[in-house]
């Protein structure tokens, strides 16, 4: 079978989704699969002059960072070279909630930086043309996995179910909450009492965006260890829309209740459950997991 | 073709499930009795504790006034006990449905305010025992409540709509951020002790008189 060819192309990047992809335990493997016709941080068949002046064949395009139009990095304006390639290429990869929505760069220039075909959750102009062959892939930085999981699946030939933003459904069609080992604490309303502590959930007062995060963090650990809200960190909710937030450690609450309800859950319906958990106290869950002192 | 009109298909399918029909809908009429049935049974019950008081109102008191046998009753509520939750939730989804609808307005939120203690005391007027039945029963014997109806668990319907109330009040930035339980505390507790005096004929007027000074003076404590 022929292998596909696999072009990356960079444009305004913090480079976060290159090292993340680039610690994925089986990245040879995966590489070999595809022939690598450019990729900015390693060696490679063709170099970027190449990409500028022949019109190669490319049938995956993977894009990292974010879509400043008219930004010139070296001479070369990328938004162009992108453009070029995208037409060309079989399949699109927006690799990153920069490239994919806009992300932190957006946060910069909002009127001028977007996502390559999202500004935001807003669709842009060229969507059309390429919705048939996108796959939005947000998360700063992606998980490796995530994007091993959309190029296994392209280059044996398999379509990816997707949602209305072009997501994986497989990957995205849960929120960061499932599978979150602090679950118990979120159902029976106990907060942790600070940051890298093992009891408690981080949502009620620590910032945590799991439930209203689509994204896959705690089915497919990082490192094949962890994630952020396992160790007790809160989520920042780096694949949606709408990221960055502000005060990404403060959950904003009015009155002691959260002011954002997990993902398409009424207000109703989460204060008459919530209200009945708080009612109970499970000693169990007021305990420490570990006595370090016995 | 005569064998194909609408009558004549109806009428096959009636033949052919006639005792199917006739059983559930017999069931059905039997369901709704029930329900009016358990419905009268908690009107004329949360009369007489309040009136009477909880200990001195017997199942055999709550039979008599309904023209029922105790027994019968018992098919109802199993003990005097679950009737007491049960009225409980009762009085607190009713009065939560009044305040779902002062919800529901796209109308500022002092005068939600306003529409809350009007309704608080219309009911304990029009409806006394409603009110009067969380003032003297359920905060006086706590012991009857205290398995089964743990913290919201039987008045969730109530505290829920205050909640959704506030955290509107809030987000529309015309109330203060602040703990749920003070301001909660400051706007029931008042209107809630306003009605206690009543009871207790001590207040000289009727509790109307009181509708715009106790709005102006909660909407004043919680403003921003």
């Amino acid at each position: 079978m022929k292998k596909l060819k696999l072009l990356w192309l960079q444009s305004l990047t913090c480079n976060g989704n290159s090292h993340s992809f680039f610690n994925h335990p089986d990245l040879f493997a995966i590489l070999s699969k595809f022939e690598l016709i450019y990729f900015p941080l390693i060696d490679t068949k063709y170099s970027l002059e190449d990409i500028l002046h022949k019109q190669l064949e490319c049938d995956i395009l993977i894009i990292e960072g974010s879509i400043k139009k008219g930004l010139i990095k070296n001479g070369v304006d990328y938004s162009k070279l992108i453009e070029n390639y995208a037409q060309e290429a079989k399949h699109i990869i927006t690799a990153g909630t920069c490239a994919t929505f806009g992300g932190v760069f957006k946060e910069y220039d909002p009127e001028r930086i977007s996502g390559f075909c999202f500004d935001k959750e807003r669709v842009k102009e060229n969507f059309n043309s390429y919705k048939d062959k996108l796959i939005s892939l947000p998360g700063c930085p992606i998980h490796p996995k995530w994007l091993s999981y959309v190029l296994q699946m392209l280059g044996s030939g398999n379509t990816i179910p997707i949602d209305k933003l072009n997501r994986p459904q497989e990957l995205y069609n849960i929120t960061v909450h499932t599978g979150c080992s602090r679950n118990e604490y979120f159902e029976w309303k106990i907060d942790t009492k600070g940051f890298g502590h093992k009891e408690g959930c981080s949502f009620y007062e620590h910032g945590c965006q799991g439930p209203y995060s689509r994204g896959s963090c705690n089915k497919i650990l990082w490192n094949d260890t962890s994630s952020k809200t396992i160790v007790g960190t809160p989520c920042f909710g780096c694949t949606e829309p709408t990221f960055p937030k502000e005060r990404l450690f403060f959950t904003k609450t009015n009155m002691g209740i959260p002011a954002t309800m997990p993902l398409e859950v009424s207000k109703r319906a989460y204060l008459t459950i919530t209200g009945i958990a708080k009612s109970f106290t499970i000693k169990r869950l007021e305990r420490n997991i570990i006595d370090y002192d016995s | 073709m005569p064998f194909a009109t609408p009558h004549y298909i109806f009428s096959l399918i009636l033949y052919l499930f006639y005792d199917t029909i006739y059983q559930k809908g017999i069931l059905l009429i039997n369901l709704d009795k029930k329900a009016l049935k358990r419905e009268s049974i908690i009107l004329a019950s949360l009369k007489l504790f309040s009136s009477n008081g909880f200990h001195k109102t017997t199942i055999p008191d709550i039979a008599k006034q309904l023209n029922m046998s105790v027994g019968n009753l018992y098919n109802y509520f199993k003990s005097k006990d679950i009737l007491a939750k049960e009225l409980l939730k009762y009085t607190s989804e009713t009065v939560g449905a009044e305040i779902r609808k002062v919800n529901a307005l796209d109308t500022s939120t002092e005068k939600k305010i306003k529409m809350i203690v009007e309704l608080y005391f219309s009911m304990a007027k029009e409806r006394p025992e409603m009110i009067e039945y969380f003032l003297r029963v359920y905060l006086s014997y706590r012991d009857v409540f205290k398995d089964g109806c743990e913290g919201m668990l039987c008045v969730s319907g109530f505290v829920t709509e205050i909640m959704i109330f506030f955290d509107n009040g809030v987000e529309c930035g015309e109330l203060r951020d602040q703990d749920f339980f003070s301001a909660f505390g400051l706007f029931m507790g008042y209107l809630g002790g306003m009605v206690f005096l009543k009871g207790e004929e001590i207040l000289p007027n009727e509790l109307e008189a009181y509708i715009d000074d106790i709005s102006y003076n909660i909407y004043n404590a919680l403003k921003r």
